[in-house]
């Protein structure tokens, strides 16, 4: 619902670290990972979380697994955060409106927004699916993010208490090429 | 040869103690007249993903047996769980798929699987550490209980037809109760 086009502009100059990333899921109490790989997260956030103690990470073959699979764990008090390419968003809307909407369910998603410009909010992208992936999470009610910088990293913690306490599906955007 | 379901499932509610059982859709609604109980988790969600949420479930309490109980025309919707759980595999976690060649829940229109794939075969590829197929209610009854035994991931394709028909009750599978029952049941399992 807030995308922070704002905080986009204002960091566009600077860059986007994955160890800063990690370092924010793991201080949001996060234990289980399940992934897809997506090329913007690629080198500098996937590689470095299968090498990252205290992580359980869990390849699944379609990324609406992964929603499953958060909301078993949710119910067993484990957290958890599904990684993919915000396509594999688009793939799992039913499950996300099932499970994580009307179940209330703590769905926590890190999507990386393959094409979007640098700089660039997504609702200007040239990209037109990365131009309608916020607008489709409003009209569900589902709260998002822009992770675009390092400058950014900090909403992550707040944003996943806030789907644990209350019980909602949250999506964190990654807008930029994560670095190592 | 098939078995009816609700008579199958009777005989695996013999075996089930403090177990967490997985079931979705008309599966579901025949468990649960067959065995109430909070440690039911029918609030699956979106077709298909019942042996995902199985799946997180069994990581989250290895120390607890989770059962499945799949339908065929849910499992063909998210055939990549299979591989998903092969990888991980758990020790934890049985999973059945109830195979009657229909989509039950939605008409009984048959699903593209019917009468030339086995499910079980599918998941000895898969990399499940056993498979099993019961086509017989004198056979599963007498097996069942060694069956549940072995380490997982396990995997049971289930021939059945159906049975006397359940209650279709989707208000109570939805309801916000029924899954504040749930985890409060497995927050209190020691």
């Amino acid at each position: 619902m807030q995308e922070q086009a704002g905080t986009t502009r204002r960091s566009a100059a600077g860059v986007l670290h994955g160890r800063k990333i990690i370092d924010a899921i793991k201080a949001s109490g996060i234990e289980f990972i399940p992934c897809l790989p997506d090329i913007h997260t690629s080198e500098g956030l996937l590689r470095p979380l299968w090498r990252e103690p205290g992580l359980r990470m869990i390849r699944v073959c379609k990324e609406d697994e992964g929603v499953g699979i958060c909301a078993g764990l949710s119910y067993c008090d484990k957290r958890a955060l599904l990684l993919m390419q915000y396509t594999g968003l688009l793939d799992s809307i039913n499950a996300v409106r099932a499970v994580g909407v009307e179940y209330g369910l703590p769905i926590c998603m890190m999507v990386g927004l393959l094409n979007k410009e640098p700089g660039v909010a997504p609702a200007q992208s040239k990209s037109y699916g990365v131009r309608i992936v916020g607008p489709i999470l409003d009209a569900m009610g589902v709260a998002h993010h822009v992770i675009e910088t390092d400058a950014d990293v900090g909403v992550i913690r707040p944003a996943i208490d806030d789907a644990y306490g209350h019980g909602h599906p949250v999506v964190l955007f990654v807008g930029g090429n994560a670095l190592p | 040869m098939t078995m009816q379901r609700d008579q199958a499932l009777r005989v695996l509610a013999r075996h089930v103690t403090d177990d967490i059982v997985v079931a979705v859709y008309t599966t579901a609604f025949d468990w649960i007249a067959i065995r109430s109980g909070p440690l039911n988790y029918i609030a699956t969600g979106a077709m298909g993903l019942g042996s995902s949420h199985a799946l997180g479930l069994a990581l989250g309490r290895p120390d607890k047996r989770v059962l499945a109980l799949d339908g065929d025309g849910s499992l063909l919707m998210n055939l990549g769980t299979l591989v998903t759980i092969a990888e991980v595999a758990p020790m934890n976690l049985i999973h059945f798929v109830f195979e009657n060649g229909t989509y039950e829940a939605n008409g009984s229109h048959r699903t593209p699987a019917r009468n030339h794939v086995d499910f079980s075969a599918l998941a000895v590829a898969a990399g499940y550490r056993s498979c099993h197929t019961f086509d017989d209610l004198v056979t599963f009854a007498n097996e069942i209980g060694s069956v549940l035994g072995e380490p997982g991931p396990v995997f049971i394709t289930m021939k059945v037809e159906p049975g006397a028909s359940p209650k279709f009750d989707y208000e109570h599978m939805h309801s916000a109760r029924v899954r504040e029952e749930f985890k409060a049941a497995l927050a209190s399992l020691a």
